[in-house]
């Protein structure tokens, strides 16, 4: 069977986010990219479900600026995907990028399971994968921490609120986005590093989709860093000192009581 | 001026502090607000959805409406908005709300902004504003080629007043739409705890390593207790086993946004910062004056939390009885 995995290229956590002087967006100079770290889940239970079943081939595919997204796609090659395809696109929103996914996806005879992170750490939307579901026409479960597949349905547990977990069942074909504690993602072997670069990656344009201009819903604007907060505040004395200074504080200055 | 529709979240019939919200947001713009409410308790709300704002309301009394289902929710909320044409829609980015009205935004062909920290509605059209790249920076959410606009927003960012008893919404109730599902719900397995999820939470404690160890949380429940408080967790102690994930505040678990957020022994790692940085005041109580926690912190206290946060909550219950 057919097994795709959706990832997204983001910056490093620990990048330093700078606003391009136009405010539409970031200084992308000197970021450093790297996969989601959601999708690292993704991938990893995309790998483990071929693993269990003989035959079967992960595909990775991706939506961007093809020049720094086929990296990534490497990343998910060297932890073992098999085919990777990329979809060169620039400025699309969510909803455009859900639609390039679930068309490439029907182009490529569709699939059984299609995995993805539960979201992408630079918009945080949570959006990308029910609105491929929905294009496909086929049931999702976002925030997945346990995957089951018997051979037909896939069984999944979505963390919800208050530490509760939904038991889900679906059949497939099915979209599933998945959460921390999925699994431990596996890192990249050096024989799966070396092979990942020698793999011809697919391309695919955007523009050759079809997807006219007006499914970009969504434009964001007015970039902007948080305002400076104003200096920590230290509370000096013994424990007992600093325990009822902390409280008069939060009480009569911060007012949070 | 338009509609605004407000899918309004309840717990068995009480309504949550989230939807209250969202309507008083929509009510305040000067558009006609119509609300809509799931399940076998949806009647349980009409009068509170009324109070903050709705003159009309949608409800769906079918039981098969008591748990999420992606499916069944999305045709539901579809066949209202056919009906209702609203040139905006304003949900919760819970569980809830950011699993279903992407999928409905797909089906109906328009935007959503998801995650958002504020809004501006004018006449019928609204953008809002979200935090970006773990909080780094905010931008402005934009619709375009949008009939209608889907916000969905944290809780605890907008203000709530007094609801208004005398006010009354004209209710609706709506047959529950026909879907052939291929998901089933099968088991809710409750968490552990009873209390506000991190991600609606007022005030929120949350303990790292600086505790040493796991049975050191009971300092912390005790804290949370006399505050009525959610506890979190940093990753590090979450990794460790100590506690469940669901508590675990940051990159890889749950962005917060409380009143006041106290940090106790975590050392404040950036991917922790993503997660909490949004709080109005911050605490950080840690023994290394150096710790990266105080530099995001309104009050710091430099000094053994075990020794601190029992005082605290002496404190704490004394200041709260007066």
């Amino acid at each position: 069977m057919k097994i795709f995995v959706c990832i997204k290229q983001v910056p490093d956590t620990e990048t330093k986010i700078k606003i391009s002087p136009d405010q539409t967006g970031i200084d992308t100079a000197g970021i450093k990219w790297v996969m989601n770290p959601y999708d690292e889940y993704a991938v990893e239970e995309a790998n483990k479900l071929r693993d269990a079943n003989p035959g079967s081939q992960v595909w990775v595919l991706s939506v961007g600026p093809k020049a720094r997204v086929v990296e990534s796609l490497r990343t998910a090659l060297a932890m073992g995907a098999d085919e990777a395809i990329v979809v060169n696109g620039e400025g699309l929103d969510n909803l455009s990028t859900a639609k390039a996914l679930a068309e490439v996806i029907k182009a490529e005879g569709g699939a059984k399971v299609i995995f993805s992170g539960k979201l992408a750490i630079d918009d945080n939307s949570s959006s990308v994968s029910q609105m491929m579901a929905e294009f496909l026409n086929v049931p999702h479960t976002t925030v997945v921490s346990k995957f089951n597949f018997n051979g037909e349905n896939v069984l999944v547990e979505r963390d919800i609120e208050g530490g509760a977990k939904e038991v889900v069942q679906m059949m497939t074909p099915a979209v599933v986005a998945a959460n921390k504690g999925l699994n431990m993602p596996r890192y990249a072997s050096l024989p799966g590093i070396m092979k990942a670069k020698k793999k011809v990656i697919k391309e695919v344009e955007f523009a050759s989709l079809n997807i006219p201009a007006s499914d970009i819903k969504v434009k964001y604007t007015g970039f902007a860093l948080p305002p400076e907060k104003p200096a920590v505040k230290m509370i000096s004395g013994d424990a007992s000192a600093q325990a009822s200074e902390l409280v008069k504080l939060l009480r009569d200055e911060a007012k949070v009581l | 001026m338009g509609k605004i529709l407000v899918f309004a979240e309840h717990t068995n019939g009480k309504l949550k502090r989230s939807a209250q919200e969202l309507l008083q947001a929509a009510a305040a713009s000067g558009n006609t607000v119509v609300a809509v409410a799931f399940g076998s308790h949806a009647g349980d709300v009409t009068a509170a959805l009324g109070h903050n704002g709705a003159s009309e309301v949608h409800v769906v009394k079918d039981a098969a409406l008591d748990a999420y289902n992606p499916e069944s929710f999305t045709a539901n909320i579809a066949a209202i908005i056919a009906k209702v044409q609203p040139s905006i829609i304003l949900a919760s980015a819970s569980s809830t709300g950011k699993d279903l009205f992407p999928r409905v935004a797909a089906r109906l062909g328009v935007g959503v902004a998801s995650d958002c920290t504020s809004l501006t509605i004018s006449g019928d059209n609204v953008t809002a504003v979200k935090p970006m790249y773990s909080g780094k920076c905010f931008a402005t959410v934009n619709f375009e080629n949008s009939s209608t606009k889907i916000v969905l927003m944290r809780a605890n960012q907008l203000p709530v007043a007094a609801a208004d008893t005398s006010k009354t919404a004209n209710v609706i109730e709506n047959a529950a739409a026909t879907v052939d599902l291929k998901t089933l719900v099968k088991e809710i397995v409750k968490g552990a705890s009873e209390k506000l999820d991190l991600t609606e939470a007022n005030i929120i404690v949350s303990g790292g390593r600086g505790l040493k160890e796991a049975a050191n949380f009971k300092v912390l429940n005790d804290l949370a207790d006399v505050l009525g408080a959610t506890v979190g967790a940093s990753r590090a102690v979450v990794d460790a086993g100590w506690v469940g994930h669901g508590m675990q505040v940051g990159q890889t678990g749950k962005t917060v946004a409380p009143t006041l957020y106290i940090a106790v022994g975590i050392s404040g790692a950036i991917q922790h910062l993503a997660g909490m940085s949004g709080s109005k005041v911050i605490v950080a109580i840690n023994n290394d004056p150096n710790a990266p926690i105080f530099q995001k912190a309104t009050y710091g206290i430099v000094g053994d939390a075990l020794e601190i946060v029992p005082k605290l909550t002496e404190e704490f219950k004394k200041a709260l009885h007066h």
